[in-house]
């Protein structure tokens, strides 16, 4: 049967049960696998209050946003609107009052949309161990994972440099055929370091390096991003599942990527 | 609501315009409960020291049970008792065997082979559903897996695996002869033969889930006086009160059945699954039980409506008048019967949908397959089916290049035609329903079209029941020793024509098969014959001989559609088979009534419908 | 099974009780405290109709964990009327057929409080987002969306 502890922080809760146990965010996901009896291991670690976790603040040319903020967090706050068109694509509206980001980033395929936009802003996490590390590096590594995510910090991007895109059968809440995010910095109608990212293309969130390439120094026109489209799904396998099979992902992903750069045929 | 729209200008003599409720907005009688949250569905009813069953499912489409092994289940926490087939009393059934329609075959709990993945294998009542979950996952069943087949045309292959051994060809008995309903009406290669065009065309419609909000479930408690009550989310509460009872082996004068707050249904909630389980726990622990399907559960082993392939063959004149048109249909049943043999029989009443065809033939297979047995859904039998020939109706008029709405008319059927099911069509409406709907749309017919009615033009000799061909393919078992083809009148020797007559005249329309189903002359403008009872069925399995009528002759409509025909009664191991009463209306000392027998209620009395509890059509 | 002591504001009355380990709080509201007004649909977030209000915010008593009300305001629709008198929404839904089978309909209540809560004269696009995780099966969301235009004393489809 599952047991429940409450502790007062981060750092007791990573330890506890030496990392066994698991800690519950929003519980979007983790009381399903209670409801269902499909905990693997059923022992649940939660702290006291969040409150702390919850910020949302400004830090330089960064955003630190807590691992504890929720979906409602991020659409009342002023400081990401940007990030707003993506919370708003998660769940229904009582989802969104318990669903946090630090949840996204452990969701696992086909959600974590909110983790999709967060790894196009360069997310840098910061762990429970007081550490930091890129949300690249621990999605490729995250069923190992026995740190707690404190915080995540993203760039703060500028004019219309992010765009976001959720692909899904059914409106306004279904779940993901495929998530797009790409942060566009631009100088001189060039763009320089894009980055761009999907979900539900593979089992986490990922980059598309090759395509990132492609798009270095070239502008937002049909010509500038050809070699972008050509390159969107290099080194992807994408899943099949109840949604669309990996082949279907793989023939329209090119399509949406087009769309989310050039802003067109956008249906929300 | 403004968006209804009254058409009162149409068919305006046929009513009294005198409606008190229709078109005006009013309240649900049951609302208030809904808007307060009080509404008492199965589940808003407490107990105390209320236990919980949850049920170990097949893994697996196909596989024989080798063993269950469920010692370490037993000692788990919480465990009060673990459930198997040996604990229900008369463990088979058939849904519609309380209208003695079908074969008993279907266990409530397995023990020897697993058909449908999901299928129970074992139940544990608990005193939290989370332990009766975690003891679930502690029992160990030992299966070897069985080769599968998931789809109803490989499932009549001769080397299908066998999905259901009550059916060994995996197909449905009807009228203990074919293994599918036959419906003849004329002679639809006659028809091919003379049209200008062939238009022929597949369908196929994939299971529906019904999805209730909530799921299926019930609660059982003993009470005072040596009864079970049943507070359940059945649909159908006397269904249900009858299936436990047989199940159980109980008198239903034991069981108290409360329901009729339905957290929706939409056909899902008949099939009487979780009644007789929670039931049979509350009669084993001597507690209150709770059996309540999960979301999942309700999608995986929820019956759906099933799936349907549908083939259709039209022969069609070059002024797009349809001269024949012949179906094949397979209706997926999944492992077990529940209702599709009885959808079927609704389709083939329907067949060819609200058109006057001269010739018509169906073939329509109930297929047992390793899927989730199928059940009822808003209009089954007829939804399908519907959606292939309005599919098809477009074809043939982008065919013969007729607007498609003037295509409807020109075929639609009328006041006084004869359907192929040999009943006389009244209240008829397409016509006038495509007019409305060409004016809807803007989509413009012809002045001609525009002045037809459903009133005029039918009857005559449209009332006819034409000389129809007869063939004999497809008898039970004959599948398994070789391929044969599954359409209508392929290849087949001809089994002797049935002449033609028109309604009224005892030769082919269906004779009524009990008093209750006679139809009301007055009302129907329909002469049946003068008691003409059924031939006793022949023993299963000894195929009729071809009939070869001399014109004029009555013969048993064994090919014509008719309402579902009794099985000859089966033995089986638990009921042993009780003579029958004969069933003919005309029959002058009925057995008497008799109510010990519990699960036979309203069901087998003589002089009473066998399919009915009530009487209808008068 | 060890029991834990959680005490919550339940439509405003206070409200003290046991929870047992990993217990939800739809399960909590329906058997521990008896009031069965929210429903269970899945179990897994996806319906909606055990939908309460949570300090204000509409959320899903299925997903979560009993034990986290603890000092927090509970909101469902049995305490939605006053006494005798029932809530607007509940008369608009009663009025504009916003229900049939009903099983959806406490969930659909609270989703729809929870947004004439903090907008009073929501638009039709507002109506349908904040009832967009609500799944009803039987009526279709027109009578839903109607009623709750209704309820905060906007035309409907109806009334023009
Ligand atoms: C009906 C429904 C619709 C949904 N729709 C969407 C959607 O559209 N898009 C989408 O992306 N997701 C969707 N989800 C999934 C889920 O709600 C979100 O991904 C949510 O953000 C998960 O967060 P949570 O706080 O609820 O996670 P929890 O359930 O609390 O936790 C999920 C996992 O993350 C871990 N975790 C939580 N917080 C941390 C932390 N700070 N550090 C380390 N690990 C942590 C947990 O241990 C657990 O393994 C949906 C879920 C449901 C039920
Ligand atoms: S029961 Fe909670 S959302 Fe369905
Ligand atoms: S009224 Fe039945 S689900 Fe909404």
């Amino acid at each position: 049967m599952v047991t429940v502890t409450t502790v007062d922080t981060l750092q007791e809760a990573a330890a506890s049960s030496a990392g066994q146990a698991v800690f519950l965010g929003g519980g979007t996901l983790v009381m399903r696998s209670v409801n269902y009896g499909e905990l693997s291991v059923p022992q649940i670690v939660r702290l006291r209050s969040v409150a702390a976790l919850r910020s949302i603040r400004a830090d330089g040319t960064r955003i630190v946003i807590g691992a504890a903020a929720t979906m409602g967090d991020i659409l009342r706050s002023s400081e990401v609107s940007f990030l707003h068109p993506v919370a708003r694509q998660i769940g229904g509206p009582a989802i969104r009052n318990m669903a946090t980001v630090g949840g996204n980033i452990f969701a696992p395929h086909p959600y974590g949309d909110f983790a999709v936009a967060l790894l196009a802003l360069d997310a840098k996490l910061r762990l429970s161990d007081g550490s930091e590390t890129d949300l690249e590096s621990l999605l490729a590594a995250r069923d190992n994972e026995k740190r707690l995510v404190e915080s995540v910090s993203i760039a703060r991007p500028a004019g219309d440099d992010f765009r976001f895109r959720k692909v899904s059968r059914v409106k306004p809440k279904g779940v993901s055929v495929m998530s797009l995010a790409a942060w566009l910095p631009r100088s001189a109608g060039r763009i320089s370091g894009a980055r761009i990212a999907f979900g539900a293309m593979a089992p986490t969130p990922v980059r598309v390096r090759a395509a990132e390439a492609a798009l270095e120094g070239a502008t937002l026109d049909e010509n500038g991003i050809a070699g972008a489209l050509a390159a969107a799904t290099q080194g992807l396998t994408p899943p099949d599942d109840g949604l669309a099979s990996g082949w279907y992902r793989s023939q329209v992903a090119p399509v949406h990527l087009k769309r989310l750069l050039l802003g067109e045929g956008s249906r929300t | 609501m403004s968006s209804v729209e009254f058409r009162k200008d149409l068919f305006a003599d046929e009513r009294d315009d005198n409606l008190q409720e229709i078109g005006k907005p009013t309240r649900r009688q049951d609302i208030l409960g809904h808007v307060t949250g009080r509404s008492p569905y199965y589940d808003d009813h407490l107990f105390d020291g209320l236990l919980h069953m949850r049920c170990v499912r097949s893994p697996h489409h196909h596989a024989r049970i080798r063993s269950i092994d469920t010692s370490q289940a037993e000692r788990m926490p919480g465990v009060v008792r673990v459930v198997l087939a040996r604990d229900v009393p008369n463990n088979l059934n058939t849904l519609l065997s309380l209208i003695n329609f079908g074969k008993d075959e279907e266990k409530l709990i397995q023990d020897t082979k697993v058909a449908y993945a999901g299928e129970p294998v074992a139940a544990i009542i608990a005193e939290t559903e989370g332990q009766a979950r975690a003891a679930c996952a502690a029992v160990r069943v030992d299966y070897e897996v069985l080769p599968h087949v998931l789809d109803p045309e490989a499932s009549l292959r001769p080397d299908a695996p066998v999905v259901n051994e009550v059916y060994p060809n995996n197909t449905f008995d009807y009228h203990d002869l074919y293994d599918h309903q036959k419906l003849r009406f004329g002679d639809v290669e006659k028809g091919f033969s003379e049209a200008d065009h062939i238009v022929e065309g597949e369908y196929q419609m994939s299971p529906i889930e019904q999805a209730p909000i909530e799921t299926c479930g019930a609660i059982a408690a003993p009470e005072t006086n040596d009864r079970f009550v049943c507070y359940t989310s059945t649909q159908a509460l006397f269904f249900s009160l009858g299936t436990t009872a047989k199940l159980l082996n109980m008198p239903s004068s034991r069981l108290h059945f409360v329901g009729g707050t339905v957290g929706g249904g939409f056909g899902g909630k008949v099939d009487s699954i979780v009644e007789p389980l929670s039931v049979l726990g509350a009669v084993l622990t001597g507690r209150p039980v709770k059996f309540m399907w999960d979301r999942a559960e309700e999608m995986q082993v929820g019956a759906p409506r099933g799936a349907e392939r549908w083939r259709i063959k039209d022969g069609v004149a070059r002024d797009g008048r349809i001269l024949a048109r012949a179906f094949t249909g397979f209706f997926d049943a999944g492992a077990y019967t529940r209702l599709s043999s009885y959808a079927i029989i609704k389709c083939t009443g329907h067949i060819p949908g609200p058109y006057s065809i001269p010739n018509v033939a169906s073939n329509v297979y109930c297929v047992f397959t390793n899927r989730t047995p199928a059940t009822a859904m808003r209009g089954f039998g007829i939804t399908g089916v519907d959606f292939a020939i309005e599919c098809h109706m477009d074809k043939v008029a982008e065919t013969v290049g007729l607007n498609p709405i003037e295509l409807r008319i020109l075929n639609a059927y009328r006041d006084g035609d004869m359907k192929p099911h040999r009943r006389l069509a009244k209240n008829t409406a397409l016509i006038e329903c495509c007019q409305v709907a060409s004016q809807k749309s803007g989509w413009a017919i012809s002045a001609d079209a525009a002045r037809q009615s459903s009133l005029a033009g039918g009857g005559g000799t449209r009332a006819e029941i034409p000389e129809s061909l007869t063939d004999s393919v497809g008898r039970i078992g004959e599948r398994r020793r070789a391929d044969i083809p599954t359409e209508p009148g392929a290849g087949a020797p001809s089994r002797g024509r049935v002449a033609a007559g028109t309604q009224g005249i005892p030769i082919v329309a269906a004779a009524p098969q009990d008093e209750d189903m006679i139809t009301d002359p007055a009302r129907m403008g329909f002469r049946h014959a003068p008691a003409a009872p059924p031939q006793p069925r022949a023993t299963p399995s000894t195929p009729v001989p071809p009939a070869v009528a001399p014109t004029g002759t009555p013969v048993p409509s064994q090919q014509a559609a008719a309402p579902p025909q009794p099985a000859s009664p089966q033995p089986s191991a638990s009921q042993p088979a009780a003579p029958q009463p004969p069933q003919a209306p005309s029959d002058p000392a009925p057995a008497p009534y008799k109510p010990e027998q519990p699960f036979s209620r309203g069901v087998k009395r003589p002089g009473v419908s066998r399919f009915l509890s009530g009487s209808r059509r008068r | 099974m060890t029991k834990k002591p959680v005490q919550f504001r339940l439509n405003g009355s206070p409200a003290a009780v046991f929870v047992d380990e990993g217990q939800n709080l739809l399960d909590l509201l329906r058997r521990g405290v008896g009031d069965l007004s929210p429903k269970y649909g899945c179990g897994q977030g996806t319906c909606g109709s055990c939908t309460v209000i949570i300090d204000g915010e509409p959320r899903l008593s299925c997903l979560t964990l009993a034990e986290t009300v603890e000092g927090q305001q509970v909101e469902t629709t049995n305490g939605l009327a006053d006494g005798p008198d029932l809530h607007a929404l509940q008369e608009a839904f009663m009025e504009n057929f916003a229900a049939q089978c009903g099983y959806c309909t406490p969930g659909m209540l609270m989703a729809a409080k929870a947004l004439l809560d903090r907008t009073p004269r929501p638009s039709r696009e507002e109506i349908v987002e904040a009832i967009s995780g609500n799944i009803c099966r039987c009526t279709g969301y027109e009578p839903i969306i109607d009623a709750i235009l209704a309820a905060s004393g906007q035309p409907t489809r109806r009334t023009g």
